[in-house]
């Protein structure tokens, strides 16, 4: 299967059709996705995207792993918000194995997850910017990132792929210094979003190609199973935090944007008012963060603490068992809807009750987002194309998984 | 933290009167709502949950291979409605050489991609569905992956003189049931490579 | 004005044409935007400016093929991909390098499964592998060093088989 550079023309009746090969190869697909299009001149008349380029094999893989050795499986499918991916991932094991973590633990997993939405977000802001050739923008809001990618670096000891949710908890205590270190990247956060929006929001060349361009009606958005800033870029309230609460969610105070404009503007306001709401929700994490455990209690499914090996013998069959076994959760299937910051991600878990998951099925946002692409582009010109796909905010892992 | 379990009582007490005869007792499972539908049954139980219940987004469409059991897969649609919690999962047993079902995308237009997955993953064949080949493995690829029987496929690395167990192999397995000792390092499913 | 043998040594740089070629080819090294998964992620912030790859000469990423002279393949190889893959590779014009950034690149990984190339050397000869599940920014700078040294000696891995 080859790609082709230029098109074969074809001639109809109205005129002459242009059939174009745009990537898997292409600086503007956001990741090794392929889109045909059919061109009547400037305008795309059809568009279909190919995907499969990054296809990785890891649900088959999942299936041969422990639930613990998954983790580091789950942090690579929507490499951009790995700790939103192991937080789906570890509600459905929990739910089946019918256990929570303790609340300093929820605490800290809502801690992670949402400046992993800000990280991802400011991805987007670089992407997206880089794609309409506003560098200045791409710069800042990678060197924004980095500032977050130095948190996830002193908690887990990664940048990305942190491997720090276990099931029932996380795996290590907040490092010293790290409270501080997250409240002076989060004051610093909405003079650097004033910033931005001063840059984009006030920029003609910005509001010309974002404006307007890549509409998305609101029908069409829940008929193709949109869901995240694309689905509340159409005017719906729909956020999996609010609707249908998990992980210690509905303890904190925040706000989800809405904009019933539905073009790729209103994606972008929805992501940056998502930015100020997710620092909201972190800063009230780190006022409340509750003392105690950071890993359920239960012995079959967490491992003992250290000093409990040297005087008890129970822990160190438990030890052993959870080491060289891992958890057993009981047979059934379970599935919990979570946000990450493309849309609805969840898992649906099958176990039989041994130690690797039957199926583990990612629900994946990206994969229903890009459904609306030629719902967005057909009948517009060329050029939206690439601002399409960057408003959609796409991860190519989570599509192809 | 089971805010997700409120609305169960509701949604299957308004499904019930709609629900043609070739269809199991809803039931509420670990905060969701699951009914057991016919094939035959299938469209009728979806268009139900779009029209009467106003279920409108096709959330998931996934299935898994319940192998040794018979019928073999189990295809799972998760519906909901947009900007609301409620919530059906709607599960659908299929066998055969190849598995049939009829196609979802004229009530949902979400399940295109979805449909065109499990056909390439596991073979199940939607009978009705306007684009139905593969969508991530190449054109001309045979077999289908999340298939249990179908091997992973783990290459072992080439030592000179030795051939290494692959991971699959070394990392244990422990069948359900299993106390300390008994499991092995067999991993389940299929043949070995 | 010219005295001695020795006047000349001091004012007058000899060197080989080869030589001046390949420290102009190591100092400007212009890679083609092949980012694939994660490895891209990381990639593009080498490019941004806290890492900066520019001030190593890899100051523009192209998009095409046929303006580039480094293939970073970073991230997973899938069978559908590889293809791709090679046809790009074919397009770009000698002198042509390869670096395979990240464990996926290098030898498949994570993933030892029926979807992912064992090793991206098994489509195109390749250079220079970086470690890393993902690569830190500094792996890659350094990797492109290493590959900037090369350059400059002269010798790629397919002078060296």
């Amino acid at each position: 299967m080859k790609s082709t550079a230029a098109g074969t023309g074809t001639n109809h009746a109205e005129g002459e059709v242009l059939t174009l090969n745009v990537g898997p190869q292409h600086p503007g697909t956001h990741g090794v996705l392929r889109v045909v299009v059919e061109l009547d001149g400037e305008i795309i008349r059809r568009a279909t995207p190919e995907i499969g380029y990054l296809h990785t094999g890891i649900e088959k893989q999942m299936e041969a792993r422990t639930y613990l050795q998954n983790v580091t499986l789950v942090d690579r499918i929507e490499y951009l918000a790995s700790y939103n991916e192991e937080m789906a991932f570890y509600q459905a094991v929990e739910r089946l194995l019918g256990v929570e973590p303790p609340p300093r633990a929820r605490a800290i997993r809502i801690l992670m997850c949402e400046l992993n939405r800000i990280g991802s977000h400011l991805m987007f802001l670089a992407a997206g910017t880089l794609d309409v050739n506003v560098t200045s923008v791409f710069m800042y809001a990678m060197t924004d990132r980095e500032k977050y990618l130095d948190l996830s670096e002193m908690l887990s000891g990664q940048r990305m792929m942190p491997g720090y949710f276990r099931p029932g908890g996380v795996a290590q205590d907040l490092p010293d210094g790290f409270v501080a270190a997250a409240r002076t990247f989060l004051d610093g956060l909405p003079g650097r979003l004033d910033e931005y929006e001063r840059l984009l929001s006030d920029n003609l060349i910005w509001r010309e190609r974002l404006e307007g361009v890549a509409p998305l009606a609101r029908e069409d958005a829940i008929a193709l199973g949109a869901t995240g800033p694309v689905l509340r870029g159409s005017g719906i309230a729909h956020d999996c935090r609010k609707l249908l609460p998990y992980g210690g969610y509905d303890e904190y105070d925040f706000d989800v944007p809405v904009r019933a404009e539905g073009d790729a503007y209103a994606r972008y306001l929805v992501r940056m008012e998502e930015m100020r709401q997710s620092r909201r929700i972190a800063l009230q994490v780190l006022d409340r963060l509750p003392d105690g455990p950071i890993i359920v209690d239960d012995r079959k499914i967490a491992l003992p603490p250290r000093a409990e090996l040297a005087r008890s013998m129970e822990a160190v069959i438990h030890q052993f068992k959870l080491v060289s076994e891992g958890i057993h959760p009981p047979a059934g299937d379970s599935y919990v809807a979570t946000e990450s910051p493309r849309g609805e991600k969840g898992y649906f878990v099958v176990s039989d009750g041994s130690n690797r998951p039957v199926r583990a099925h990612v629900r994946a946002p990206s994969f229903y987002n890009l459904q609306t692409l030629p719902a967005m582009i057909e009948g517009h010109p060329l050029s939206d194309l690439v601002v399409a796909i960057a408003s959609m905010d796409i991860v190519l892992g989570d599509i192809d998984r | 933290m089971d805010r997700q379990a409120v609305n169960h009582e509701s949604l299957l007490d308004r499904l019930r009167p709609h629900v043609p005869w070739g269809l199991t007792t809803p039931r509420e499972e670990r905060g969701r709502s699951i009914i057991f539908v016919t094939v035959g049954a299938l469209l009728d139980v979806l268009g139900a949950a779009r029209d009467r219940l106003g279920l409108d987004m096709l959330v998931d469409l996934t299935a898994w291979d319940r192998i040794p059991a018979s019928p073999r897969f189990e295809v799972v649609y998760l519906l909901g409605r947009a900007g609301s919690a409620d919530r059906l999962t709607v599960k659908v047993q299929a066998d055969g050489d190849p598995p049939r079902l009829p196609t979802a995308t004229g009530l949902y237009r979400a399940a295109a991609f979805a449909e065109r997955e499990v056909y390439d993953m596991f073979g199940v064949v939607f009978d009705g569905h306007p684009d139905l080949r593969r969508i991530l493995m190449p054109d001309d690829w045979e077999g289908h992956p999340l298939r249990r029987d179908y091997s992973l496929s783990e290459e072992p690395v080439e030592f000179h003189g030795h051939t290494p167990k692959v991971p699959s192999a070394i990392i244990p397995y422990f069948p359900p049931g299993s106390g300390s000792g008994s499991g092995g390092t067999t991993p389940p499913g299929g043949p070995q490579p | 004005m010219i005295q001695s043998e020795r006047d000349v040594e001091r004012n007058v740089l000899t060197t080989t044409v080869d030589r001046v070629l390949n420290w102009a080819r190591a100092g400007s090294v212009w890679p083609v935007q092949f980012g694939l998964a994660c490895c891209a992620i990381e990639m593009i912030a080498s490019a941004a400016s806290r890492f900066d790859i520019a001030r190593y000469g890899s100051e523009l990423f192209r998009a095409s093929p046929r303006q580039a002279d480094l293939m970073i393949v970073a991230g997973r190889v899938s069978q559908k991909m590889a293809p791709v893959l090679r046809h790009i590779y074919d397009q770009m014009l000698e002198p042509k390098w390869v670096i395979a950034m990240g464990d996926c690149a290098s030898t498949g990984g994570l993933y030892n499964n029926y979807a992912v190339v064992q090793g991206v050397d098994k489509v195109v000869p390749v250079d220079v592998y970086i470690a890393g599940c993902p690569p830190r920014p500094e792996a890659l700078l350094h990797g492109l060093g290493l590959l900037q040294n090369l350059i400059a000696r002269g010798a790629t891995a397919r002078q060296l088989r």
